[in-house]
């Protein structure tokens, strides 16, 4: 790795570090159940929202009605997203006269958006009109992820109230997550992003004339509003096809660090809202330490696998030395204004939160390169991990951490002074194994049938790796690919499906059930059996909990693929 | 259970009219507003006529101008109407195929050069559009592009260096020359 690689990663780090606290009290002050300076500032959009909508806001929900309010919302956008697509050549707004998406290829898009994944088995430029984009998919864009956001906030009630048998109000913290959250961040983002070339306009393609007498289409469209909300609530479904390697996504390296702060912006800050929220920040500061514990080894591994090139090359006349006039190491699809350093930077960062947006081909990942963004996801996406779901995914492994503490030491297993019991046990067990269940299951399916394997594009190891990374991606929520694998077809829509909305609904479902009992439950006093949760002692062992998950699971799929691969190119086949 | 549906519905159309048309179109009209070239896709003229965005890479293949990154577009490399990167994996056979026939016709056009070739020049691109290419793939190529255009290559690499751009704020990303606006420079120097 070179000197700058590091201090990239470094300054990425620093600045994300100095927005936790400031973001984090914010949000802190949105969500509170009292009325602030903050939360106060809107009443009037709010209530005038809630009139229309028949909403009582003062209404304090179980765990069960806000489940089903949040089941009832998403289902909703769900249908939504779909009747667009497959309507949208009747509608507004659609230029280049696209025509509807194949019903298997509109429902897998419908449930990749609205179950915050944003797999794209389609490509946007050749496919999506504007208006679909729009006001289909950017809004669920907004609404998936304010959703996250408010799953986590009754969660986090859970730890924080005493002996209520509710948790809030759905659709107060949805749309509080919207308007005082997403919509005011993403507007600066966008325009950021529009200052550095990202387009924004309704116009049609543009014909040009080529210097070297050829003709060039250049796509169009409103993509910096839709790829601000993309970033920010951890979404990652690009507007055009590759995402934001596309200049007209993502610009500049400017860009590129505003989209990858973006990301983790929110979860990350998240961390610090939890903390304030349950009455001792430390607690809030354990966690973001544990993701960062995690995080950042992985990302330097990645960082330092793809700088030292692909074996396979190097017996041609290439140089590919990192130098004062070019950034060498493995450039196969990555882009220059990248190098190594901000697109290896931004391949971690996309997959340990449940992002998915890519600014680098990850099929074309070194062996090892390509075993970070895999395994990131496979832990859960608790590692940051979308919007809310990340930490609410994060606060169901502390539970088990805890539990295992106890059996460990004889101490009485409590979190944030509530005894975790059979109950809290079973919905965080649940929470941690639906993921890894799908991926290893769904994963199996995939491989044993023809309809699977026939979508892989790379011969050997490689192929069995295209699979895995697109079963786990979509069964965390997470919606980057090996975008080798042709997986626009009803075999591959129905599966991919399927994880998404299991790794999504079932879980958040969970959490709630966790909360509601936790809620009621009154607060057990500090004793000394009480095993504290905001020292180094259980930071370590929160991220042996993750990563002993995560290892025992997955290690033998790796060993078959980018191990299998790594080994081989090692040794020249 | 009637209740909920109701509220459902209706919050998710105010929703969607908050989310979906009025925020794009405040951001729509404050880019028209601030950033009109940025927002339009920062379009390239010459003599009045568009020929291509400074973000958009095109193909060259002519000696005489300076080539960008490999594009795995398809049917033709460059197509701004597809975007993609090649995915071929790092062990691929077709991945080496690829880099030595890039090799080779970088080699076609420019026998003299025995130097070992820029990686960026025989890798495609994340997005088959990319603009630019490193500062050494252009110092690779530049002496058979001064020949091509009967140009003194001190001349040229002026140019180059009137088209690269440094680390972003000094730190970010990568240095970088924009094809499409050497090219240009290059076509008015040999008019």
């Amino acid at each position: 790795m070179t000197a700058n690689d590091f201090f990239q990663v470094g300054l990425y780090l620093a600045v994300l570090l100095v927005l936790v606290k400031p973001v984090g009290h914010y949000m802190a002050q949105v969500f509170a159940d009292t009325p602030n300076r903050v939360n106060r500032f809107g009443a009037r959009a709010e209530s005038l929202l809630y009139r229309l909508s028949g909403i009582r806001a003062d209404e304090d929900m179980s765990w069960k009605r806000y489940a089903i309010a949040m089941l009832v919302f998403n289902v909703a956008g769900l249908a939504v997203v779909y009747i667009l697509q497959r309507t949208q050549q009747w509608l507004p707004l659609n230029p280049q006269h696209f025509g509807a998406i194949t019903p298997d290829s509109a429902m897998n898009t419908a449930v990749s958006f609205a179950s915050n994944t944003n797999w794209q088995g389609y490509a946007g430029e050749s496919t999506m009109s504007y208006f679909t984009q729009a006001i289909g998919l950017a809004v669920q864009n907004f609404l998936s992820a304010a959703t996250g956001i408010a799953v986590l906030i009754a969660v986090i009630r859970g730890f924080s109230r005493r002996g209520v048998a509710a948790v809030g109000n759905f659709w107060v913290d949805m749309t509080r997550a919207t308007l005082y959250v997403l919509i005011p961040f993403s507007l600066v983002i966008a325009l950021l992003l529009v200052s550095q070339g990202v387009v924004q306009n309704v116009s049609a393609y543009v014909d040009v004339a080529t210097l070297q007498h050829g003709q060039q289409t250049l796509p169009m469209g409103p993509a910096a509003s839709q790829i601000a909300i993309k970033m920010l609530g951890t979404n990652g479904g690009g507007f055009f096809n590759a995402n934001s390697a596309h200049p007209f996504e993502n610009p500049t390296p400017f860009s590129n660090f505003v989209e990858m702060l973006a990301i983790f912006l929110v979860p990350a800050s998240l961390c610090y809202t939890f903390g304030s929220m349950v009455g001792d920040r430390r607690q809030g500061w354990a966690l973001l330490a544990t993701m960062l514990l995690i995080f950042v080894p992985l990302t330097l591994g990645l960082v330092a696998a793809e700088q030292a090139g692909n074996p396979a090359l190097h017996g041609l006349a290439i140089d590919a030395q990192a130098s004062a006039t070019q950034a060498g190491g493995n450039m196969e699809g990555k882009e220059t204004r990248f190098g190594i350093a901000a697109s290896g930077l931004f391949a971690a960062i996309t997959t340990a939160a449940s992002c998915g947006a890519v600014n680098a081909a990850h099929d074309s990942l070194t062996p090892l390169g390509g075993l970070v963004p895999m395994w990131l996801m496979q832990l859960g996406e608790v590692i940051f991990g979308g919007v809310g779901s990340g930490l609410y995914g994060m606060l169901a492994f502390a539970v088990v951490a805890v539990f295992i503490a106890g059996l460990m030491v004889g101490r009485t297993p409590e979190y944030l002074g509530k005894k975790i019991e059979a109950h809290e046990m079973k919905m965080a067990s649940l929470a941690v194994l639906i993921p890894c269940a799908l991926v290893v299951i769904c994963t199996a399916i995939a491989v044993m049938t023809p309809a699977g394997t026939a979508a892989v594009a790379n011969p050997g190891a490689h192929g069995f790796s295209e699979i895995l990374y697109a079963v786990s991606s979509a069964s965390n929520n997470n919606g980057s690919a090996f975008g080798g694998l042709s997986a626009n077809t009803p075999f591959w829509n129905v599966l991919l499906a399927i994880c998404m909305f299991l790794a999504r609904f079932p879980l958040a479902i969970a959490m709630l059930a966790m909360a509601g009992s936790l809620a009621a439950k009154g607060h057990v006093p500090e004793t000394a059996g009480t095993l504290p949760t905001h020292t180094p002692l259980f930071v370590a062992l929160l991220a042996c909990v993750v990563i002993v998950v995560g290892a025992l699971t997955f290690l033998p799929a790796l060993a078959l693929g980018p191990i299998a691969e790594q080994l081989m190119s090692a040794t020249g086949h | 259970m009637t209740t909920l549906l109701r509220n459902a519905i209706v919050l998710l159309l105010l929703m969607t009219a908050v989310t979906g048309v009025a925020y794009p179109a405040v951001v729509g009209g404050l880019s028209a507003l601030l950033f009109p070239h940025q927002a339009g896709g920062s379009l390239v003229e010459r003599d009045g006529k568009p020929v291509g965005s400074e973000l958009i890479g095109q193909s060259f293949t002519a000696p005489g101008y300076f080539w960008g990154r490999p594009s795995a577009t398809t049917p033709a490399p460059n197509n701004g109407a597809a975007s993609t990167p090649s995915n071929l994996g790092p062990t691929n056979p077709a991945l080496t195929k690829a880099a030595n026939d890039r090799i080779a016709a970088l080699r076609e056009v420019d026998p003299a050069n025995r130097a070992a070739v820029p990686v960026d020049l025989v890798t495609a691109s994340g997005s088959g559009l990319d603009p630019e290419i490193s500062p050494a793939a252009a110092e690779y190529q530049l002496a058979r592009v001064a020949r091509a255009r009967h140009l003194d290559p001190a001349k040229l690499r002026e140019l180059v260096a009137a088209s690269t751009a440094g680390r972003q704020l000094g730190v970010l990303g990568e240095p970088r020359v924009n094809v499409l606006k050497l090219n240009l420079a290059v076509d008015e120097a040999a008019r």
